[in-house]
């Protein structure tokens, strides 16, 4: 198979940050940040829509004038009114910009017109893909939790299909997600009355166990990994089985500096090993983990047979 | 069309005879393997159980459905396949299915067959359940825990099939279908095997002053003083520490029981197709006791008398419970 060009796509920002930070961040993404595809808008929590949505048309242009492809992301929970009216006007609208779908709602509403489909949807197998790119999907981005084993049959059949792969290699992996706000709850709230708690933690609410491990990271309805997913050194394998684009999950870290090391092993200009090593040498702070990717428990890193 | 048809669990063939004889019009059970989301030793059912199971249900008027309700991972997808085909051959009187391509291929390979929705699906919207229900013939979804009386009136109001609500039983706290904590902890996944907080993974250790620690995998859920009833370690029941709070906190969701029994006469008033106990894992006894006692109320409730809601909250008795997210959206 002749070797694969890779793309880096940068996800939504899961997280409830403020609208000057969103606008500096995707600034600083569009000028310096070597990822071709940026996945915008609101995947976790409707109610935080509001604070930042007008700012969107202008950060897709400055993004776009930065040699991005934009994309628009759509909820991964449709219940409420609101909601669906939002799913629905999203992919409603003809911008000439494609909608990664997230849930169920939008698959309906995008059939039939070409789209992608996000990691909160569960694409497992060969016959659920092939289900969906006939109803228009073009890319699919899988859980984090399918292991390398199914992700390679997965690039065989994706490759058969015409359609594209994409697997999770930076960030929090999404664990679950809930009716409930766990947020609001930390702080005797609920959802309806939760005074946007969720933007004291940027990068999550950290969970320990009360032994004193550290376990989770809540965000919201959200509960995220307290572990960065990272398969920095996995990418050249990745790259071999015709996977074709990487997703970073922004954190609260120097996002261009990951951006840059993923992008340089991507195009195969430093190795799988140099790639870990520099990550490594960002210092973050976090534990790192690629247990899922091996089939092992998802918090496990699990140091390279050699 | 019916209301209030009564779903109770099967975990094995004698829990599936003693709830058809405690009044189940419908009872569900699944293969002895990862095609279903309660794929925990020692239950379940073989071929040649399911066929007796059948038979049994069947002689008695009651239905089978079969749990085909997991998402087969790149690889495995013929387990999933053979285990429908061999659930029509059988007659199951329906498939309860979650993963897209196992609808899209039950539904090809069987188009007689009734096609119920999992709630592992999540389908929570009326865009949602359509979806589900244009491309592959879906005759009844499986609603979340998530949504109160209001919500599920309105929402039925805007499909075009029956619908099943859960009234007894564990009480999730995810959104079902889409939960890989115990993946993050033990490599066995929810969705692809079936599993949630498995046994072999579980550790139960005493403490120096009499108290117990529960661990799954590598991690602490709880811990509990000597007086108290260890819970078994289930992720999302579990008890942790935030910055913002003193102390382990329950950060989920409290170990309790959902119990609907007092909002059944305005559940059934709300013309709700299905009401689903939850608890393969529960003991024949169990089962015998709960399905009779609502087969009791729903009676009752048919016939316009008052039910006796009594026995019904005593069977969770000793344990705490909740009307969830149904009876208020506070809950959230």
């Amino acid at each position: 198979m002749a070797v694969i060009q890779m793309e880096l796509t940068l996800a939504p920002i899961p997280f409830h940050w403020q609208r000057e930070e969103r606008r500096d961040f995707y600034a600083r993404i569009a000028d310096e940040a070597p990822v071709d595809n940026v996945v915008l808008g609101e995947l976790i929590c409707s109610k935080r829509a509001p604070f930042f949505e007008a700012d969107l048309p202008r950060i897709a242009e400055r993004l776009e004038r930065g040699g991005k492809r934009v994309i628009w992301c759509s909820l991964s929970e449709v219940v409420l009114k609101r909601e669906r009216r939002a799913t629905e006007d999203l992919c409603a609208a003809a911008d000439g910009r494609l909608v990664e779908a997230n849930n169920a709602a939008a698959l309906r509403a995008l059939a039939g017109r070409p789209h992608r489909v996000g990691p909160m949807l569960n694409i497992y197998n060969e016959e659920t893909m092939a289900f969906l790119a006939e109803r228009g999907a073009i890319h699919f981005s899988l859980p984090p939790e399918l292991p390398r084993a199914s992700v390679a049959v997965m690039a065989s059949a994706a490759h058969r299909l015409g359609v594209s792969l994409e697997v999770q290699v930076f960030g929090r992996a999404s664990l679950a997600v809930s009716a409930r706000c766990y947020h609001a709850r930390a702080h005797g709230r609920t959802k309806d009355n939760c005074l946007f708690v969720c933007e004291e933690d940027p990068d999550g609410m950290p969970l320990d166990t009360t032994a004193g491990e550290p376990f989770l990271v809540i965000n919201g309805i959200q509960t995220m990994s307290r572990s960065y997913v990272n398969l920095a050194a996995h990418v050249p394998d990745i790259r071999s089985l015709g996977v074709k684009e990487l997703r970073l999950i922004p954190q609260r870290q120097n996002m261009v500096a990951v951006a840059r090391v993923f992008s340089e092993v991507s195009r195969g200009t430093i190795s799988g090993e140099e790639a870990a090593a520099r990550l490594d040498a960002l210092e973050m702070g976090v534990p790192f983990s690629n247990g899922f990717w091996q089939g092992e428990a998802g918090y496990r890193w699990i140091a390279r047979a050699s | 069309m019916t209301c209030g048809e009564l779903v109770c669990p099967a975990g094995t063939p004698a829990a599936l005879r003693a709830a058809v004889d405690a009044g189940a019009d419908a009872v569900y059970c699944g293969f002895q393997n990862a095609t279903n989301a309660r794929n925990f030793p020692g239950l379940n059912f073989t071929p040649e159980e399911m066929e007796e199971g059948i038979a049994y249900a069947h002689a008695r008027g009651a239905k089978v459905l079969l749990a085909l309700n997991t998402f087969p991972p790149a690889g495995k997808f013929g387990l999933w396949l053979e285990a429908a085909a061999m659930g029509a051959r059988m007659g199951v009187d329906a498939i309860i299915v979650a993963d897209i391509g196992v609808a899209a291929r039950v539904r090809e390979t069987h188009p007689d067959q009734r096609l119920h929705l999992s709630v592992q699906a999540a389908a929570s919207s009326p865009e949602a359940i359509c979806y589900y229900v244009e491309n592959f013939g879906i005759k009844r979804v499986v609603l979340p825990r998530i949504l109160t009386i209001p919500e599920i009136k309105a929402l039925m109001a805007e499909i075009p099939c029956e619908v099943e609500t859960f009234i007894f039983g564990n009480h999730g706290l995810m959104v079902e279908g889409r939960c890989s904590l115990t993946n993050y902890v033990t490599g066995l996944s929810t969705n692809m095997d079936g599993v949630c907080s498995p046994a072999g993974h579980v550790e139960y250790l005493r403490e120096a002053d009499g108290g117990m620690t529960t661990r799954l995998g590598a991690f602490t859920i709880d811990r509990f003083g000597p007086g108290e009833t260890a819970g078994y370690p289930t992720i999302c029941k579990g008890r942790y520490r935030a910055p913002c709070r003193e102390g382990g906190y329950y950060a989920f969701e409290q170990p309790v029981s959902l119990n609907l029994a007092p909002l059944l006469p305005e559940l059934m008033a709300a013309g709700v197709h299905a009401f689903k106990i939850e608890g393969r894992q529960r003991s024949r006894a169990y089962v015998s006791q709960v399905v009779s006692a609502f087969r009791v109320a729903i009676d009752a409730i048919r016939e316009g008398r008052s039910p006796e809601l009594a026995s019904l909250v005593a069977l969770t008795e000793g344990q705490k419970e909740t009307q969830g997210a149904a009876a208020s959206k506070k809950w959230r």
